[in-house]
């Protein structure tokens, strides 16, 4: 029996991977351009019996994913950047109380308002700081329907596995864009389930005690183990403390469980890389515009390749400072000011090798507008 | 079940001041639950940010204290994701009526299934003492040295027009009536308001010169009137106490079940 095929938007793809994953409890607000990933849930969570809500604005979705999540649910919410943005204290309480979550963020131009029917790729650094207080947290992004597929079961995976809201980062292009997209059949790609405590009833469960390989078994709200979840900084019980050992130790394993695994958190691809002296650095849509450019480069024997992140954070800096070691420049192909530009700036060994390729109008960046930059950092002109 | 047996001992002393009314509330909320003989694994008790938000911490049921002024919104999630739970969702005046406004009006709407509590002691008394949307006009605070020009939400009218099917109001000095009062909610198939009048000597009490515990205890007891007696009638303006509003109405978690009918509706 072969693989079912569809041609849909990027926002389908996603909302055909997060049931994949076993998404049974969705909660959002309607945003454009996510609204899709929301009007498709509310038809089709129903059906299999999943959990579908309308909240009254973004915060109070992400809260009510949240909630669903503690219940025992593979729990999602979507959105664009003003909600994005209005969930931001919420993702903290996810990121402190370890609660999975996934939040998709279809990016379009900003700040505020800015242009909600164009792309951009403008939220990377919010994704990365905009809750306030030292923390980590995972955001993905995709290029093409079939990663976002994939990169939406991941992010599942990775909330999962690691007790921690993870961010998909795509964008207006990637959301709205249509192609076409195989559906992996059942068991195809491997699901991670949550991870529950084997505490007996009766026996005291700590609820924030990571044991050895710093993982920490949930027990659902509604369960046999009641136990009190808070954002402040709390101890083993998930009560309050203010012991400065114990806040030492909490933000540690907050920011060491994803940043100490950054190189098993790294998802991307590469194209051409072996010989290359550019070394191209995309991901998202524009990553589609750069493999055009190198493609056709390649062809005239130049020695172009590119690198597509898919993980943007925990950012995979000691892969991409193995990846352009021998680069004699880096081209960021990205849609923003050099966000992503700034974090391989930091990686490379040498920095001042690093050029950035942008788009900032509000309209997708195309393989020419790259080449026309490219000639210039070549020193050819225009 | 004992009192006792309904709270974390681990965790106590409290952190309440002396003389302040949330104990009272937590002591009127865990007899409700003890005469209704409710297994402690089957209630969630969710809660915001300040003073009376910390009261989940206090009792052993399953309990989530989140950002200041969302409990609400979180509670749905828990809610509509496990309808067979008992939610109970205290909060704090500031947090259930200035930044939780929104999510208070379309929990009502929603006639979610889960009882909010509204512990009204009329300032924020974490923070140190500003005035809230209750505090009502001519009050001292802290952020209100020439006092308070801003009107007041009447919580119960609040509660009656967002589509709330259970709305009552009580007092610390009242803690029968609280306890009987808090149960009914409990029991009440629907989105339920409780706004219990609580005392912040700390604050509210001294800035605005009324007296400690006592004095503030006494002043519901001088201020308030059961629904429709005959002293609101002469006196319009005691506070009335009691159940203003007792209906039934469709509850969001047994409509979602016709919305999962309708959608599977000649599905296999």
């Amino acid at each position: 029996m072969g693989n079912t095929i569809k041609f849909v938007q990027g926002n389908e793809a996603c909302v055909e991977a997060a049931l994949y994953a076993g998404l049974d409890f969705f909660a959002g607000y309607p945003i454009t351009p996510s609204t899709e990933i929301a009007e498709l849930l509310a038809y089709r969570l129903p059906q299999i019996g999943g959990k579908f809500i309308q909240m009254e604005d973004e915060i109070a979705s992400l809260c009510a994913i949240i909630g669903a999540s503690l219940t025992g649910r593979k729990v999602m919410t979507a959105t664009s950047g003003p909600g994005f943005s209005l969930m931001q204290e919420a993702l903290g309480y996810a990121v402190m109380t370890e609660i999975p979550c996934v939040i998709a963020n279809v990016q379009r131009g900003g700040p505020s308002t800015g242009i909600p029917t164009h792309v951009s790729q403008g939220d990377i650094n919010q994704a990365r700081w905009g809750t306030h207080g030292d923390h980590a947290i995972i955001a993905l992004t995709a290029s093409n329907h079939q990663d976002v597929f994939a990169m939406t079961v991941e992010a599942f995976n990775l909330a999962e596995t690691y007790r921690t809201p993870v961010i998909l980062l795509f964008d207006e292009v990637v959301g709205h864009m249509r192609e076409k997209l195989v559906l992996p059949a059942a068991g195809e790609i491997p699901l991670v389930d949550r991870l529950r405590t084997s505490v007996k009833e009766g026996v005291d469960y700590h609820p924030y005690l990571p044991r050895e390989d710093g993982r920490l078994p949930m027990s659902d709200f509604g369960g046999v183990h009641r136990y009190n979840v808070t954002g402040l900084v709390h101890d083993m019980w998930g009560f309050p403390s203010t012991d400065p050992q114990t806040v030492h130790g909490l933000l540690r394993h907050l920011v060491d469980k994803l940043e100490n695994r950054a190189n098993e958190i790294a998802r991307y691809r590469e194209y051409h890389l072996e010989d290359a002296e550019i070394v191209m650095i995309s991901y998202g849509s524009s990553a589609r515009s750069a493999l055009h450019v190198v493609e056709n480069r390649r062809q005239r024997g130049e020695r172009m390749g590119l690198l597509e992140l898919q993980t943007l954070w925990p950012f995979p800096s000691e892969m991409v400072r193995q990846k352009c070691a021998h680069a004699k420049s880096v081209v960021v192909v990205e849609m923003n000011m050099g966000q992503i530009m700034q974090s391989v700036k930091l990686a490379v060994a040498h920095p001042e090798r690093v050029f950035l390729a942008n788009r900032i109008d509000s309209n997708f960046i195309t393989p020419s507008d790259i080449m026309n930059i490219l000639r210039i950092i070549q020193g050819k002109g225009v | 079940m004992a009192v006792k047996d309904y709270l974390r001992e681990r965790f106590l002393p409290h952190m309440w001041c002396p003389g302040c009314g949330h104990g009272e509330v937590l002591g009127g909320l865990v007899r409700a639950i003890e005469n209704l003989g409710l297994s402690k694994n089957e209630i969630v008790m969710v809660s915001g940010i300040g003073c009376s938000s910390r009261i989940s911490g206090y009792v052993d049921f399953h309990t989530l204290h989140t950002i200041h002024g969302r409990a609400l919104a979180f509670a749905t999630g828990v809610k509509i994701s496990r309808p067979e739970l008992k939610l109970i969702v205290p909060m704090g005046d500031g947090d259930a009526l200035a930044i939780g406004g929104n999510h208070f009006i379309h929990a009502a709407r929603r006639n979610l299934d889960m009882t909010a509590i509204v512990m009204n002691n009329r300032i924020y008394g974490m923070t140190g003492g500003q005035f809230s949307p209750l505090s009502g006009e001519n009050i001292s605070a802290t952020t209100a040295p020439y006092r308070t020009i801003d009107r007041g939400f009447d919580v119960v009218e609040l509660a009656k027009a967002a589509g709330a099917t259970f709305v009552a109001r009580s007092t610390t000095y009242h803690v029968q009536q609280m306890t009987e009062t808090i149960q009914k909610a409990i029991t009440h198939k629907g989105f339920s308001v409780v706004e219990v009048l609580t005392q912040c000597p700390t604050y509210f009490g001294r800035k605005n010169k009324i007296g400690g515990a006592a004095d503030m205890i006494t002043w519901f007891k001088d201020n308030t009137t059961p629904i429709g007696s005959k002293a609101k009638q002469e006196n319009a303006a005691l506070i009335e106490r009691g159940i203003f509003v007792q209906i039934a109405a469709p509850e969001y978690c047994e409509e979602y079940q016709k919305v999962v009918e309708r959608a599977t509706k000649g599905r296999k």
